[in-house]
């Protein structure tokens, strides 16, 4: 009797032991700032004002999916709080409103910083806070360092990636070109321009006349006429949208008509070629990894009808020409699959851990065959492109998708 | 029937704040200071910051307030002066290891060459033509930054990444002795501070001593001032030189605080915004200064929290605002103020 | 040699917009004897708000002259409104209430109409000028224009009542009371005239430079640089202004070797204050003598 007393004791025993344990593994939770059952804060800093107040519109893009997804059930229960501060492309204001993100409004992550200055201004703080700093709206190399800054990931296909495709496509169709090189002189086109020297390698000499630019000057006109004195047969333009359309203008004015190749930034077709002038645009080049709003092909295609959806419904001011609002959404699709798979573990490390996993993962708005990979190692999730030729009035894809290693 | 010539008699575009009026009363004085020195026991380390950079930008407002509100001198370019202080304490903290409290000095007497420099040429200049010389200035800084020439020095477009300094050995110790923590932000704080007050002082002096009335004179009336002896080139230059070397001390901390330089920090739009400042604050008031620089670092976070769309007309509404109901400036409520406290003491 | 020719009229082509640009400044600085910051937006806004019209379906002229007519009346507007209460300011304040003005007409443009880049006709054509690569027709009528426009503000400011009356009322005001002129109403008349001319401005450069909300921030300091070397009190040296700062920074870039490219602008500039050192009202201006 006793036996059996003792032996029905140690059973409930047990089993509650057992009960309470897997329950507890069942309920484990984790939580850093800014993350709980019914919230996670997600910082972000874009110029909303200023001379690149242009990208604002990413910003807004990613608060309407935001509140898409936050109208559709959350991430495992859970509402987004999108927290986004201007900086005014300022980098001192940055370091102010990352600061205000992380020790004021205490978010989980930063997501989406905007701009080489300003991301290079609080990288070294964010990895000191151990915040990650997540899909930085920059296409500037250095974002895929996991050794020395693992909080700090990017998105989209490096300038010098897409600049090395470039230099590829010349030295293999027309390796004796002679090359007229329009660059911005800043990160961005100074970014670009070693990314096509590298690429063209002992090849260099085929740049003929190189044209820096500031954003201040009024027009382009006499940098082209400079460089169609050099009397060369290609013309790349490392230009920002306002620049390549007053370029692809002045071209047809002067009656230049090189080999033309555009940067992806400024390859959208509502935002630079229609302005510019569809008749001044054939046989420009450029290369995507995305899908362009006002390219028709896309018109039945499923993510991108998912995507003029969305506007329909939550940003209704928001223009599907606008190159940046295309790129809003696929940034923030990523951002959202991360959190997802985060599962109930929200803590930053975790976020970083899931953030290096993503395998072959496809948002709505990337070109079919592009997928997004990282890996431990890899910190650059978009790194192929494909090259199209403008014709008509949209972008014709031609070739395969190019890998940039 | 067209004049050959204009002849204008030009009322000062600069108005004079009388002398006793120069700064704020003895008890006032002490309380701000107070303020100053206890409010970091009780608010978080971001905050401080905030507080940092609030003293970094009232320093060069008052630079400003000594160039445009002392000598008369209208400057549209101090964001050129603060780039090549911060830059100057970069480069050596970055390059050459010097110690960060040692570059300021420094980055001072650089900037004091180089504003002595710009004031030589800008000596037959003056009201419009001046405002277009330092606007020239200001825009060409950033693409002096950017020169390949001296990308290996300045990081070009890049920029610096600045290490951020940890209390002194001493400041430690005493620290672990009496057990009490101090955070990088403190401690870089209470320097900001100590500098602050320093230059203030030295300020305050300057303006109240034989060449703050040389620069006053030449404010008022320039023809007048030379026709009584006052050697106005060299006043003109030297009130260049002081309010660049001062408003090249307070890049350097402001390199330090944010610990990053490049091209973009230091464009046109720091500039006006200093300009700004000095208006809110009242021109050629030097306790202004801090008003000022509240108002152009505490005011864009205010309108953006009002609507993010419309931040800078909010701004602009704001400061439209401000202009009408006190054109000269914070001095004018503190006159307010005082004249208030006046008649209450009397009663 | 040919690259010399070439870039000379490249810088007058561009040096038209800075034609433009520089005589709304100097009818602004003859009504209120300061640079006023806001221009180049006043400039913009305008023409954003034609833009807006032919969006609608108005032919050009239509909407260009309700443009003129829309501009005007918002330029004395914002004068009653704004600028009067400031009149006794210190004229820093002023400069400040500037800057305000500034920054509300851009961030209300940026919402109204976003930043993308927009393509804004032009009645001249594209076609290039007299067989020119470099001028195009466009070019070649904005040059037109401002000529056009020129001639008209010098008969308005020598030979009409009006014009003399203004000119009177910003260079000796008191005077200008006693003989009976209403400086106040002089001084709306100026701001409106400007707001006028800027938005002519606005809707010549636009086919060149596209219309986006910041479209007019450098060209608003090259149209300063322009009406200073020209002369503030000459609307002719503003225009030979304009076309000069065009034809210096081309050439200033082309020739100058190493940093000519990266500092076109303060280089231009540098030229400009030089000159300003040796002539301190500018190439065309009347010599300023100052009394005590």
């Amino acid at each position: 009797m006793l036996l059996k007393r003792k032996l029905l004791i140690a059973a409930v025993a047990s089993g509650a032991v057992a009960f309470a344990s897997t329950g507890s593994a069942l309920a484990q939770k984790k939580y850093d700032d800014g993350a709980s059952d019914t919230e996670i804060k997600i910082g972000n800093i874009m110029p909303y004002s200023g001379p690149a107040s242009a990208y604002g519109v990413i910003g807004k893009t990613e608060q309407a999916y935001f509140n898409k997804i936050n109208a559709e059930g959350g991430i495992n229960g859970r509402k987004i709080t999108f927290l986004s501060y201007d900086d005014g492309y300022s980098p001192p204001k940055a370091v102010e409103q990352a600061r205000k993100l992380v020790e004021s409004d205490e978010v989980l992550l930063i997501f989406n910083p905007l701009g080489t200055p300003s991301n290079t201004a609080i990288q070294k703080y964010m990895n000191a806070k151990k915040v990650p700093q997540l899909f930085v709206a920059t296409g500037a190399t250095k974002w895929d360092e996991p050794k020395e800054f693992p909080w700090t990931m990017g998105w989209q296909p490096s300038y010098q990636s897409e600049a090395r495709i470039y230099a590829k496509y010349l030295l293999k169709n027309k390796p004796d070109a002679k090359i007229a090189v329009l660059y911005q002189n800043d990160d961005f086109g100074k970014d670009y321009l070693k990314g096509l020297k590298d690429g063209l390698g002992a090849k260099t000499s085929m740049i003929v006349a190189e044209e820096g630019y500031e954003t201040s000057e009024p027009t382009m006109d006499n940098h082209i006429v400079k460089l169609k004195a050099s009397g060369a047969d290609v013309f790349i333009s490392i230009t920002t949208p306002k620049f390549a359309a007053q370029a692809i203008k002045k071209l047809a004015e002067m009656n230049w008509t090189p080999l033309h190749i555009v940067s992806n930034v400024s390859s959208s077709v509502g935002g630079v070629l229609k302005p510019a002038g569809f008749e001044n645009s054939q046989g420009i080049l450029s290369a995507n990894y995305g899908k362009d709003g006002a390219d028709p092909q896309w018109d039945n295609d499923p993510g991108m009808k998912k995507f003029l959806d969305f506007l329909a419904k939550y940003y209704p001011e928001g223009n599907k020409l606008d190159g940046s609002v295309v790129y809003g959404y696929g940034v923030a699709q990523t951002m959202v699959k991360v959190l997802q798979m985060c599962g109930d573990d929200l803590t930053r490390e975790n976020v970083m851990k899931q953030a290096a996993s993503l395998k072959d993962f496809a948002p709505d708005t990337l070109l079919p065959g592009i997928t997004i990979n990282t890996s431990p190692t890899d910190f650059a999730p978009i790194k192929q492109l494909q090259m199209e030729r403008f014709k008509g009035e949209k972008w014709e894809l031609f070739g395969d998708i190019i890998s940039s290693e | 029937m067209t004049a050959v010539q204009e002849i204008v008699t030009e009322a000062p575009a600069i108005e004079a704040v009388p002398k006793r009026a120069m700064t704020l009363g003895a008890g006032t004085s002490l309380i701000v200071l107070a303020l100053l020195i206890l409010f970091p026991l009780f608010v978080k380390n971001f905050i401080i910051f905030q507080m940092t950079m609030l003293l970094v930008y009232g320093l060069a407002v008052l630079a400003l307030n000594i160039l445009t509100g002392g000598s008369g001198q209208f400057s549209l370019g101090q964001s050129a002066f603060y780039a090549v202080g911060a830059y100057t304490s970069a480069i050596l903290m970055e390059h050459a290891g010097v110690n960060y409290a040692l570059t300021l000095p420094v980055a001072g007497f650089v900037c004091f060459l180089f504003g002595f420099l710009f004031g030589l040429p800008a000596l037959r200049l003056s009201g419009i033509y001046l405002a277009l010389a330092t606007f020239a200035l200001a825009t060409a800084m950033p693409q002096l930054l950017k020169l390949g020439y001296f990308e290996y020095w300045t990081g070009g477009v890049q920029g610096l990444v600045v290490t951020k300094p940890d209390p002194p050995e001493i400041v430690q110790s005493v620290l672990k002795w009496s057990h009490l923590k101090m955070s990088q932000d403190m401690w870089l704080y209470y320097f900001t501070l100590v500098i602050t007050i320093a230059i203030y002082i030295f300020s305050v002096n300057l303006l109240r001593s034989r060449s703050g009335r040389a620069f006053m004179a030449i404010r008022d009336n320039e023809i007048a001032a030379s026709a009584m002896g006052v050697d106005v080139a060299l006043y003109k230059t030297l009130a260049f030189g002081v309010s660049a070397a001062i408003t090249g001390i307070a890049g350097g901390l402001g390199a330090i605080a944010v610990q990053f330089v490049a091209p973009d920090g230091y464009t046109i739009t720091l500039a006006i915004s200093l300009f700004l400042g000095m208006v809110v604050g009242g021109v050629g008031w030097l306790p202004g200064s801090i008003v000022g620089s509240a108002f152009i670092i505490f005011v864009p976070n205010i309108a953006e929290g009002i609507s993010k769309g419309l931040s800078g007309a909010v701004f602009g509404v704001i400061l439209f605002l401000v202009i009408f109901l006190v054109p000269h400036g914070a001095r004018q409520v503190a006159m307010v103020a005082q004249h208030l406290l006046g008649r209450f003491k009397k009663r | 040699m040919e690259l010399l020719t070439n870039q000379i009229l490249a810088g007058i082509a561009t040096g038209a917009i800075y034609a433009c640009m520089a005589l709304a400044v100097v009818m602004i600085y003859q009504a209120i004897d300061h640079l006023n910051f806001a221009q180049g937006e006043m400039a913009m806004f305008s023409t954003f708000i034609s833009w807006q019209l032919l969006q609608w379906g108005l032919p050009y002229w239509a909407a260009f002259l309700i443009t003129l007519i829309l501009s005007f009346v918002g330029g004395v507007l914002i004068e009653r409104i704004l600028f009067k209460p400031l009149a006794h300011a210190p004229v820093l304040t002023n400069v400040a209430g500037f800057i305000a003005l500034f920054a509300i007409i851009n961030s209300c443009a940026g919402l109204i109409w976003d930043f993308t880049i927009k393509e804004y006709p032009t009645p001249f054509g594209s076609a290039p000028f007299l067989g020119s690569q470099l001028i195009s027709t466009h070019q070649a009528g904005m040059i037109g224009v401002t000529v056009l426009l020129l001639i008209a503000l010098y008969a308005f400011f020598t030979y009409t009542r009006v014009g003399l009356a203004m000119r009177a009322a910003a260079s000796v005001p008191e005077s200008a009371r006693l003989v009976g002129i209403n400086t106040s109403w002089m001084i709306a008349l100026g701001w409106g005239m400007a707001a006028a001319i800027g938005s002519i401005a606005g809707m010549l450069i636009a086919p060149v430079v596209f219309l986006e909300p910041n479209m007019m921030g450098g060209v608003l300091i090259y149209g300063f640089a322009a009406a200073v070397l020209g002369g503030l009190t000459s609307p002719f040296g503003a225009v030979i202004g304009g076309f000069l700062v065009g034809i210096i920074e081309n050439l200033a870039g082309t020739y100058i070797p190493g940093v000519g490219n990266e500092l076109k602008l303060p280089i231009a500039l540098a030229l400009i204050i030089t000159v300003l050192v040796i002539k301190p009202a500018g190439l065309f201006g009347r010599p300023i003598v100052k009394r005590v």
